[in-house]
């Protein structure tokens, strides 16, 4: 175990930058996911930890130590591919003691260990076998134990569920933060998978662009992303985002949202409300959190957005709204499988608790308030 | 993703072609091909095996009778040809041997190293693939010649020691190595020669001995350079003992083709033990597929 630090990393390709001023740190035990959509930069930040690149600027420690210009062997890492990037050639046995053998390990002792990592992975049957001849789950236990073999400080993983199917990416999830716990070393894990951003990591840091948009536990970054792009990232469906302006009527500061109404602006909104009348902000609201007002409440003005129910979803166990907010946009509501909802085409009232609002910068995309 | 090497065994089976017209002409085809291949060989084994007085005998020339083994015994004491067949496997295995290390070299620098140039140079590796050997030939005779190299092993073959082609050829091979394949090496500890020995050079094996079988056949049947310079019968190879053969028995067809069958045996036992080698691939299996 070993804490990795990056302070003021960034790679340049050419013109492109790969990786922006990227400060982060995995500590001891950790599992980090670096998290973001494709290109974002999180692939090229691991890659950098492993030192198949080397940084065009700012520092890279791994345990205390700066491995910049160290080469990947050096640096006490072992790394787990999307593509598994197992020999071809070579059996399951010797493609597990294959970093073994790197050091000097004697034929015997290596060939034991191999083995005995994979039986614990259950592949004690497959080590005659070569990676053609195994599934994509097998192939990937097999990168698995050629990394945990060599019992490297650090572990990288670069989304190495993505070629699983369903079933499969589900229970080796499990299988991976069991791992993390068992051996308890850092992990540092790359995916553009929220969910396996949500369940898996200690830690999630989202990238977007090459730069750090935010970085905290799964639930903090759910609960409370730092901006726009972190809000609408993570969830499934994502968060509703609104353009709404600030209005100061009567001492009072509420949000107008498109034509559909006035919210009320409580004071947990915080410095929105400090905003000049007419400010430009982005309201935002997680589906689960948009309820339809039920019709026979007498709301006040201010209380709800005004909307038009478009499709009604049932996904089994829940019902998706899709709305219309005339002048705003499109927002979805998640609602109970049991509870009524509105049908297609009707207009609804939809409210959520002002603790559960979210208000982010017309500009800059960065959040405001608490 | 980049194209594999495809393991022919792995593709579905060829269609059987509905028609049995369509299927019988097609192995008409194949018969025809085989013939016309096959012919000269059978010709050259047919008249290497009978006394000299049937060859004039046609066509019962071609099915033969009164079998005598006694002309390859006689190509060997007449024409030396125990000599010139050590002298060209000699000449043949370094040339084969120095042509893959230099190409597996080369060629690796050339698919994973950085280094200034790197397109530039390769474009001239290429560019040398373009000039005939006739061109060089006469600036190759004077530098070996000033080396004091003509009528000896290093004038026969340290001209051939390096090849573009083979480089072009493994190159090519090596760049189907997933990119993947050589940072996992790097992480399991390799460095560039644990990489080259442990990963590329095994998965391309079948190019490798491609490549092996190739400059063995070219470098065997070497005719113009070694006729060139070399005098000494000692140095001689088997192709210009042939020809001196020829020249001296030409009323002993039998014995020359004795000779000739001779020579090419090295030759088929190395396309049959190679087989296999040529035409597997091995990269099935590398990444996910």
């Amino acid at each position: 175990m070993a804490t990795v630090a990056l302070a003021g990393v960034t790679k340049r390709f050419g013109d492109v930058v790969a990786v922006d001023d990227l400060t982060l740190e995995a500590g001891d035990d950790d599992f980090l996911v670096l998290l973001g959509p494709s290109g974002c930069g999180k692939s090229t930040a691991l890659r950098m930890v492993a030192g198949l690149e080397e940084p065009t600027s700012g520092r890279i420690t791994i345990g205390g130590r700066t491995v910049n210009g160290v080469e990947p062997k050096a640096r006490d890492v072992a790394m787990v591919f999307q593509s598994y990037a197992l020999y071809p050639h070579k059996t399951v046995l010797d493609n597990i003691a294959f970093p073994l053998k790197a050091r000097g390990v004697p034929k015997a002792e290596r060939n034991e260990q191999a083995a005995s990592v994979a039986a614990q992975l259950g592949l004690g049957e497959l080590l005659t076998r070569r990676p053609g001849q195994l599934s994509g789950g097998q192939r990937q236990r097999v990168a698995l134990a050629r990394a945990i073999v060599r019992r490297p400080q650090v572990f990288l993983m670069d989304e190495p569920l993505s070629n699983l199917d369903a079933k499969m990416r589900t229970q080796t999830r499990a299988e991976l933060v069991e791992l993390h716990e068992r051996l308890a070393t850092t992990f540092i894990y790359v995916t553009h998978d929220q969910v396996e951003a949500m369940t898996m990591g200690s830690r999630v840091a989202i990238l977007d662009q090459g730069a750090l948009q935010q970085v905290g536990p799964p639930q903090e970054v759910y609960d409370r992303p730092a901006n726009l792009f972190v809000a609408r990232f993570i969830g499934s469906p994502p968060m509703n985002t609104l353009p709404a302006t600030v209005e100061h009527l009567n001492g009072t500061a509420a949000l107008r949202v498109g034509a559909g109404g006035r919210v009320a602006l409580p004071e947990v909104l915080g410095n929105a409300a400090e905003r000049g009348h007419g400010a430009d902000v982005v309201v935002g609201v997680r589906p689960e959190h948009l309820r339809p007002v039920p019709p026979s409440a007498t709301v006040a003005n201010g209380d709800g957005i005004r909307a038009t129910v478009r499709v009604v979803e049932s996904l089994g166990h829940e019902r998706h709204l899709l709305c219309e907010v005339e002048g705003a946009g499109a927002v979805i509501a998640r609602v109970d499988a049991e509870a009524p909802v509105p049908h297609a085409g009707e207009p609804v009232l939809l409210g959520a608790e002002p603790r559960h609002v979210h208000i982010f910068d017309g500009a800059t995309g960065g959040r405001l308030g608490p | 993703m980049a194209a594999e090497l495809v393991d022919p065994r792995a593709l579905p089976p060829p269609p059987s072609g509905a028609h049995p017209v369509r299927i019988a002409g097609r192995y008409g085809l194949l018969v025809v091909a085989a013939v016309v291949v096959a012919f000269p060989i059978y010709v050259a084994v047919a008249v290497s095996i009978q006394p000299s007085d049937r060859l004039l005998r046609f066509p019962a020339v071609l099915i033969p009778g009164d079998l005598r083994l006694d002309t390859f015994e006689r190509a060997f004491t007449q024409a030396r040809l125990g000599r010139y067949l050590v002298n060209s496997a000699v000449v043949s295995l370094v040339i084969t041997a120095g042509q893959l290390v230099t190409s597996i070299l080369a060629a690796y620098a050339f698919a994973y190293l950085r280094f200034p140039a790197k397109r530039v140079l390769f474009v001239a590796f290429i560019a040398t693939l373009m000039v005939p050997s006739e061109v060089t030939i006469v600036a190759n005779y004077e530098t070996v010649q000033r080396l004091g190299w003509l009528d000896s092993y290093q004038g026969l073959t340290v001209p051939f020691l390096a090849t573009a082609f083979g480089t072009f050829l493994l190159r090519q091979s090596f760049l189907q190595v997933p990119r993947d394949l050589r940072d996992a090496a790097a992480l399991d500890g390799y460095g560039h020669w644990g990489f080259l020995a442990g990963v590329a050079v095994p998965l391309a094996r079948p190019m490798i001995a491609a490549l092996g079988v190739f400059s063995f056949l070219l470098s065997w049947n070497q005719y113009l350079w070694p006729l060139l310079i070399t005098n000494d019968d000692a140095y001689r190879t088997v192709q210009i003992g042939l020809k001196a053969l020829a020249s001296t028995n030409i009323d002993q067809l039998n014995v020359i083709m004795a000779g000739t069958v001779i020579a090419a045996l090295p030759i088929f036992a190395l396309l049959v033990l190679f087989q296999r080698q040529l035409i597997r691939g091995l990269t099935s299996g590398a990444v996910k597929g």
